[in-house]
């Protein structure tokens, strides 16, 4: 990482005072307020903070595609020395594009799906620029290859549907990076991105800083990420910038109440929950329309609030050089971001058998999800065609006991959440034993016994469509109570209003409808239905991945003490490395419809390590510049679960086989894994011998482990 | 006392919309005129719609009968209001016998309440069952709308009964499709996923899980529909196929009337025309203008 402090680069974009509003029926609403930062040339300067913050709105203001409804209303924008606010459509459009470019979230979105891909690069070159077809065409090759394309030539005369998302990102980039724009500015570019396919984007991200002296914007809300690629922050807080300073300074020293918070909040890779206790930030980021002009706009949900607080607007203090925070007690606040005290039940440390035989909950043995692909000819219309079968989960075995939990990673598509949709009865289960409670659960959900389901709810991974939008909160949780009769006629609304105190809402969220309620919340009442016919287990298909990190903190934390309360057992899916980690007491790692290592938590994450998830954990980003972390890339895109590769599923990108193996893993390619075990019950599905896998050093060294 | 107030406000909610928007309130307007006139129609006008007055046939309008007299002298008014009435406040039977709501209206929603759970049911289950309903609603939206309506109607007899029977089974098909297009949508929804591991019964699941959060673009679809009903039976009424004569039907009082438009009396055959246009314009504005005032709220 470059620091940037010693060298004063030529300023490329000088925003002052930027105050963006949308026009709305209620008259204008301020979305960003007094906004001011530069960023050099090749500088990377990382805009961070929750949704609803002003982020994005920022970006568009720069380039004025705020919409019909939104205007800048006071500021400066200065590029390359040219004032940019007041310009006409016309001049912008010349710039846009030529000299800013920009990456947005969704590569599907920014590609158009109609045109191939060559067409839509050359056109970039030969709109703004005099330059003839084949130039044109030759020129997008070379970016193409510039950013680690495979078979470039052959990808300009492809469709955006026919490449995996992370080469269509890797498009976009190329796209924006052909005219070798002055600035960048990415929103989001990795967030709808897998993590090993993040990692290598975000490689690429710092290639071309390095290639290209573009100065680069980049909004996320992922503080791992921002770690990574910045050499300057700002964070935001409810349209207003609330710390700036070198990503370092930062980490190391936040300043700001906010910045403190949300580096509390996530839990760092490795961390668990018996040895470290998350800490939320209490409330909810205020609506646009209610953001006090005289007084901190973070003092409600501040710790360290005062009445001075609330009494003006505070203005930037200058805690070190370039290091400003938006606090008037920036310089006396502890600084220690976090406290990582011990949860006031201690749990043995010593890592336990995960599969002891008594107390056994869940098993399954075998278990394959298959869907049938439906072809298209007329042969397999007649029924006479071979028949193919998407994979989705293959012979995955795995047992429950009582009051623990298993945590399942994977990328997506590895077949996690059909697992578990299996499991539940959501879908028909092709073939496996599938045992709960003693009773084998083939049976799709319509089928089984009432006493049954109950036993077994699930929490759903989207906030905004987990509730039934037209029914009351109270309505809602109350179905299940009703349903499976857990408490009697008379007594259904206090128990609902019961569940709702354990889940932290007030009793006047009875009468309360979905919307009114912001994505933690709405969480929280998903949770709370879950829990109303007080079930043994309880599945949680990435419940914290939709919400904000802060947001995220108080539902784990919520669901730990739920489970220490009801001493329910839980399967937590989730894609973040580090969450599942901290909250789960086994761990699954899936590839392609099969489990590819499975043991105890603290086992998974400290070597011998499969191949796979050592690639996974060197991909996760660590919110800690300082953070060692081994860089492990997987070629290659995963293989089509309809026909999965031969022998061992990973091998087609494994990295491993071929130092680690004789015969460069031809092995890999032709039989089937074994299990080997070792100890606490940690077991890997490899070929690479046990004492190989173990020499293997640790992915992440963080210096303040 | 409090869920009270909280209904109240959701109405309030709900109506403001249409105030919000000059097109809604243009047609809500036309249509409180209509439905207005049709239940007070007995307190509007001094006569039957059946009184006939030898002395005054096909006059224009005068202080006597402000709209004019048809052919056989009835008033104009007065049988366009009793029109209006059976469009929209009763439907007649047999003989005296009548319930509330107009032909229109209950043409409509038997309509909505078959053409709902044939899209529901083939949106939810999906497969074979889908294809089955979806073909079979195909082909009869391939049969052009008069044509359809002329069979039911000659195979029935002329009625208000038949006319919403006739109604019912032309707009089905839409009503269906719609309902099935936003089941497929809404089905995908976790709560739905949620009601399933519950175990819930599948037409909970379809009649209280996934109906009402289509109730939008259904109430928009009915409305529009409710126009195009009053559309149809004026033109079977104009072809002889609607309600029996003498009763007020507007579509026969067209069609009586244009035999005299030459004669230089177009009275008979102009208001009873403007009353049709009139009605499915308002509703059709009030549909328009409710669709984009919510489209405009997401």
């Amino acid at each position: 990482m470059n620091k940037t402090n010693d060298i004063k680069l030529a300023t490329v974009l000088d925003v002052e005072n930027l105050t963006i509003a949308y026009e709305t029926r209620k008259g204008d609403v301020e979305a960003v307020r007094n906004a001011s930062f530069k960023v050099g040339e090749g500088e990377t300067i990382g805009l961070v903070g929750e949704s609803g913050c002003g982020k994005s709105t920022i970006a568009f203001g720069i380039v004025n595609f705020l919409g019909p409804n939104g205007k800048i209303v006071e500021g400066n924008i200065r590029f390359q020395g040219e004032e940019l606010v007041g310009r006409s459509e016309g001049e912008l459009k010349r710039l846009r594009g030529d000299r800013i470019a920009m990456v947005y979230q969704d590569p599907m979105q920014a590609l158009n799906p109609s045109v191939c891909l060559g067409d839509q690069l050359a056109e970039v070159l030969t709109f703004h620029q005099k330059i003839s077809e084949r130039d044109a065409w030759e020129r997008s090759i070379q970016m193409l290859k510039r950013v680690n394309m495979p078979d470039p030539e052959d990808l300009m005369y492809r469709y955006s549907h026919q490449i995996s998302g992370g080469q269509q990102q890797r498009v976009v980039i190329a796209m924006a990076m052909l005219n070798n724009p002055s600035l960048l500015i990415m929103d989001e570019p990795t967030t709808a991105l897998d993590v090993t396919v993040e990692a290598a984007v975000l490689d690429l991200i710092e290639e071309l800083k390095r290639d290209f002296k573009a100065a680069n914007i980049f909004i996320t809300h992922n503080l791992g990420v921002v770690a990574r690629v910045s050499d300057q922050l700002c964070v935001m807080y409810a349209g207003q910038m609330v710390e700036r300073g070198a990503v370092t300074d930062i980490f190391r020293n936040p300043r700001h109440p906010y910045t403190m918070g949300l580096l509390a909040s996530v839990p760092r890779l490795g961390e668990s929950k018996a040895e470290s206790v998350l800490h939320p930030i209490r409330g909810r980021v205020p609506p646009p329309a209610q953001r006090p002009m005289n007084k901190c706009i973070f003092a409600p949900r501040c710790d360290y609030a005062t009445d001075e607080c609330r009494k003006a607007l505070p203005g930037f203090v200058e805690v070190s050089t370039g290091h400003v925070s938006r606090c008037i007690y920036a310089k006396e606040i502890d600084s220690q971001p976090r406290t990582t005290k011990k949860r006031h039940i201690e749990k043995n440390l010593e890592p336990t058998r995960s599969e002891s035989p008594e107390g056994k909950l869940l098993s399954f043995e075998d278990l394959k999800i298959y869907y049938p692909q439906e072809s298209q000819s007329l042969v397999s219309l007649l029924g006479l065609g071979e028949k193919k079968f998407v994979k989705a989960v293959d012979d995955v075995s795995v047992r429950l006991s009582k009051g623990r939990t298993l945590g399942v990673v994977g990328e997506s598509g590895c077949g996690k959440s059909t697992l578990v949709k299996g499991i539940i009865g959501l879908e028909p289960v092709t073939a496996g034993d599938v045992e709960f409670l003693g009773i084998d659960i083939n049976q799709p959900v319509s089928e089984r016994e009432t006493n049954l389901i109950k036993e077994m709810q699930m929490v759903f991974q989207n906030p905004d469509s987990t509730l039934n939008p037209s029914y009351s909160i109270g309505k809602q949780i109350a179905r299940p109570i009703r349903r499976f009769k857990t408490v009697s006629r008379d007594q259904v609304k206090g128990e609902v209003i019961r569940l709702l105190k354990a889940v932290r809402l007030d009793e006047i969220y009875y009468d309360r409808l979905p919307r009114q309620l912001s994505g933690g919340e709405k969480q929280r009442v998903g949770i709370a239905r879950a829990l109303a016919s007080r079930p043994d287990l309880i599945i949680c298909d990435e419940p914290v991945s939709a919400l904000d990190v802060s947001v995220q903190a108080a539902v784990i934390n919520l669901l730990l003490e739920i489970q220490e309360i009801y001493g329910s057992s839980m399967i937590f899916i989730a894609h973040d490395l580090s969450v599942v980690r901290f909250f789960s007491d086994d761990i699954a790692v899936m590839y392609l419809g099969q489990i590819v290592e499975i043991g105890p938590a603290e086992a998974i994450y400290s070597p011998p390590y499969h191949p796979y998830t050592e690639a996974l954990l060197s991909a996760v980003p660590i919110p800690d510049p300082d953070a060692e972390q081994k860089q492990i890339r997987l070629g290659g895109n995963v293989p089509s679960a309809l026909n999965p590769p031969s022998g061992c599923r990973f091998h087609t990108r494994c990295p491993r086989r071929k130092e680690m193996l004789p015969n460069e893993g031809e092995i890999c390619e032709k039989e089937v894994p074994p299990w080997c075990s070792t100890e606490y019950g940690h077991r890997i599905f490899c070929h690479i011998p046990l004492e190989k896998l173990k020499t293997v050093e640790a992915v992440v060294h963080s210096p303040t482990a | 006392m409090k869920a009270r107030k909280g209904l109240l406000k959701r109405l309030w909610e709900g109506f403001s919309i249409i105030f919000a928007s000059k097109t809604a309130m243009i047609g809500l307007v036309i249509v409180i005129f209509w439905v207005f006139v049709a239940v007070f129609a007995p307190f509007l006008t001094p006569y039957t719609p059946l009184e006939q007055d030898w002395k005054a046939p096909n006059q224009g309008p005068s202080s006597a009968h402000f709209l004019g007299t048809d052919e056989l002298g009835r008033d104009l008014w007065s049988r366009l209001i009793h029109g209006a009435r059976v469009v929209l406040v009763i439907l007649p039977l047999s003989g005296d016998l009548w319930i509330p709501g107009g032909t229109a209206l209950w043409g409509v929603f038997a309509a909505l309440i078959v053409g709902m759970t044939l899209g529901l049911v083939s949106g939810y289950y999906g497969g074979w069952l889908d294809e089955v309903v979806m073909r079979l609603l195909d082909a009869m939206m391939a049969v052009p709308i008069i044509l359809l309506y002329l069979i039911i109607m000659a195979a029935l007899g002329a009625s208000a009964v038949n006319v919403v029977i006739a109604i019912t089974i032309v707009g089905t098909p839409g009503i269906a499709r719609l309902v099935r297009s936003l089941t497929l949508d809404i089905r995908t929804r976790e709560y739905i996923r949620a009601a399933e591991t519950r175990g819930e019964n599948p037409w909970y699941i379809m009649f209280v899980e996934i109906l009402p959060n289509a109730r939008g673009p259904i109430i928009v679809d009915a409305m529009l529909r409710v126009g195009y009903a009053i559309f149809a039976m004026g033109t079977l009424g104009f072809l002889g196929l609607g309600l029996p004569p003498p009763s007020p039907d507007w579509g026969s009082m067209v069609a009586k009337g244009r035999e005299f438009i030459l004669a230089g009396n177009p009275w008979a055959a102009l208001w009873p025309s403007i009353a049709i246009a009139s009605l499915v314009v308002g509703l059709n504005l009030l549909a328009d203008g409710l669709r984009e005032e919510s489209m405009r709220y997401q």
